[in-house]
């Protein structure tokens, strides 16, 4: 697959974004609005000219080049569809139709114009736009904020799989870690237009470089497989591990659990806490005041105090225990 | 009670007072002699020349004013002192901007021309109080087309041109058409910048309000003629102003269209 590659520095109202990365998967840019993250999109698409430096795809030089140039297709966040066409002529503005309309299921509604249609029907077309022009490269700009609750778990799952079919170099913006933890397969976090830490969503959990990468990735997100025991949910985790939840669920599941909800000891207790992960004590990180600690699949938050008790910094096996109640399910 | 008596008296009397004097243009004279007086040659001749100097006034406003409109709806330094230049001429008293033609085209003003007391003076004058209207209705409708939808025509593969002429102007049609409207009636009524510029000479610069000023002291039922006319023109552009589809993207407008 051929590489996006970034480096450039952009001035914005308040600062300057720079940017230095290469996107060969899917990489998404988490951050809170206003950190940059839909005007690195915009330099990408050609719609903003960088003071210093450029885009590259392939090794060809598309700095200089017109957006109608580059050979890219860019999901706005309000999806910007053209309000005078029909959704089939919105898909065809882009190039040829072909069987896009089905793939995205939007067929049945090709007669009907952007102001009839629902906020994940709009986003479909606005995909299946961006789609028609053949794009080298696909940008997504924050692709689930406009979605309501209940629709953004279902158009996520439809995304995920779409960018794993689709084999493009993509580049994905949101304010939301879940999102980006499940759609990418690299997160750089972004903060007043500088890249903090650009790693693998568990790696981030994992070793957060500062304590606001740490306080921003929040949570782990395992991946399982849900079903009903007991009335409760029971999720068997990737490597075979069984963890319970009180929220509902079933089949393929995300597991998110944050790291200060996870506590660690060397023996094993029988307090009510439900879920016990016993593992090896893998990366031992420090963020301010608090220890990052690995363990197994999980990543722990403990004090500086309780990490030197437990003497993690030596190795060893430890039990990672949550609640039931403090382990949250969301449908992949 | 009473409080809504005299509400209602003041709605009454101020409906009357703007309504009175269009009723009585049409009161006075029975409708069919209304309609043979604009048989009358000097009739015939003000209607040439205004559908001519207006049909010429109004391709000229649409043809610089549209780009003009274009270039203004750009964030750029300086854009408010420019715009605001532009709608000068909407406030400035007709004779002021009559005398400033003069000054501008006359033959001994800024560029010696020979245009004075022409037809073409009356299309510059007619264009120069008809134009800032259309220019700012445009430079309003342009800048509501979402810039979003206008970038995605460009990542799109379509070039500035072809994003002008398939995503902005569609959307920005109802507010082009309705300013054209605006400056189609504004300027069918011009007077004061026209007598001074244009003079009043029959067949030649005398429009329609010229010549229903010149026929007052002549034959005062023609006057009401050309008034009566000039009336339903200005009806009809409004009704039209109106009736315009509407500019929203109400699921209505589109459910009818293919």
């Amino acid at each position: 697959m051929a590489t996006l590659a970034l480096d450039f520095a952009l001035p914005l109202r308040d600062f300057e974004l720079t940017l230095a990365l290469d996107v060969e998967r899917t990489v998404a840019l988490v951050g809170p609005s206003g950190a940059g993250k839909s005007s690195a999109l915009r330099v990408v698409a050609g719609l903003a000219r960088p003071r210093r430096g450029g885009v590259a795809f392939d090794g060809e030089d598309w700095t200089r080049l017109p957006p109608e140039r580059r050979r890219v297709g860019l999901v706005f966040q309000d999806y910007a569809l053209f309000p005078h066409l029909n959704v089939r002529r919105n898909v065809a503005y882009g190039g040829p139709v072909g069987d896009l309309l089905d793939r995205l299921r939007i067929a049945h509604l090709a007669e009907a114009h952007p102001g009839e249609l629902s906020g994940g029907e709009r986003q479909r077309v606005a995909v299946a736009r961006a789609l028609a022009r053949d794009p080298a490269v696909l940008l997504l700009d924050e692709p689930l904020a406009a979605l309501d609750a209940h629709t953004k778990s279902e158009v996520r799952h439809e995304l995920a799989e779409l960018l794993r079919e689709l084999q493009l170099p993509t580049l994905l913006v949101t304010h939301d870690y879940e999102d980006a933890a499940a759609l990418a397969d690299e997160v750089g976090v972004l903060v007043g237009g500088t890249l903090r830490q650009l790693a693998a969503p568990a790696e981030l959990v994992a070793r957060p470089r500062d304590p606001f990468v740490a306080s921003f990735t929040g949570a782990n997100l395992l991946h399982g497989s849900a079903h009903e025991t007991l009335g409760l949910t029971q999720v068997t985790l990737e490597d075979g591990t069984c963890v319970y939840s009180t929220d509902a669920a079933e089949g393929a599941v995300g597991v998110v659990v944050y790291p200060w909800e996870i506590s660690l000891a060397r023996e094993h207790s029988t307090d009510s806490a439900l879920n016990v992960v016993y593992g090896e004590v893998g990366s031992v990180a420090e963020v301010g005041n608090r220890v990052r600690v690995r363990v197994g699949p999980l990543t722990a938050e403990v004090t500086a105090s309780s990490a030197e008790r437990l003497a993690l910094a030596s190795g060893g096996k430890v039990y990672a225990t949550f609640k039931a109640t403090g382990t949250r399910l969301v449908p992949l | 009670m009473t409080r809504r008596v005299v509400v209602f008296g003041a709605t009454a009397i101020a409906l009357a007072f703007l309504l009175l004097p269009v009723v009585a243009i049409f009161a006075r004279v029975p409708p069919g002699r209304l309609f043979a007086q604009l048989g009358n040659g000097a009739v015939l001749d003000a209607i040439r020349v205004s559908a001519e100097t207006s049909a010429a006034a109004q391709a000229l406003v649409l043809a610089l004013g549209t780009p003009a409109a274009v270039v203004l709806a750009r964030r750029f330094p300086g854009r408010g002192l420019l715009v605001g230049l532009v709608e000068l001429p909407l406030v400035l008293p007709p004779a002021v901007a009559g005398i400033g033609l003069f000054a501008a085209f006359g033959r001994f003003g800024l560029l010696h021309t020979a245009i004075p007391f022409t037809k073409l003076a009356v299309v510059f004058a007619v264009a120069f109080v008809s134009g800032p209207l259309y220019v700012r209705a445009a430079i309003a409708a342009f800048e509501g087309v979402d810039a979003n939808v206008v970038a995605a025509s460009r990542t799109l593969g379509a070039g500035p041109t072809r994003t002008f002429f398939r995503v902005v102007l569609p959307l920005a049609r109802a507010g082009l058409a309705a300013g054209a409207a605006l400056a189609l009636a504004r300027g069918l009524g011009e007077f004061g910048a026209t007598i001074m510029f244009a003079g009043s000479l029959r067949g030649v610069t005398e429009t329609l309000p010229l010549a229903v000023y010149s026929e007052f002291n002549v034959d005062f039922d023609t006057a009401l003629a050309i008034s009566a006319l000039l009336v339903a023109l200005s009806a009809a552009l409004l009704l039209a102003l109106r009736w315009r589809p509407s500019l929203s993207t109400s699921r209505f407008r589109f459910a009818t269209s293919s």
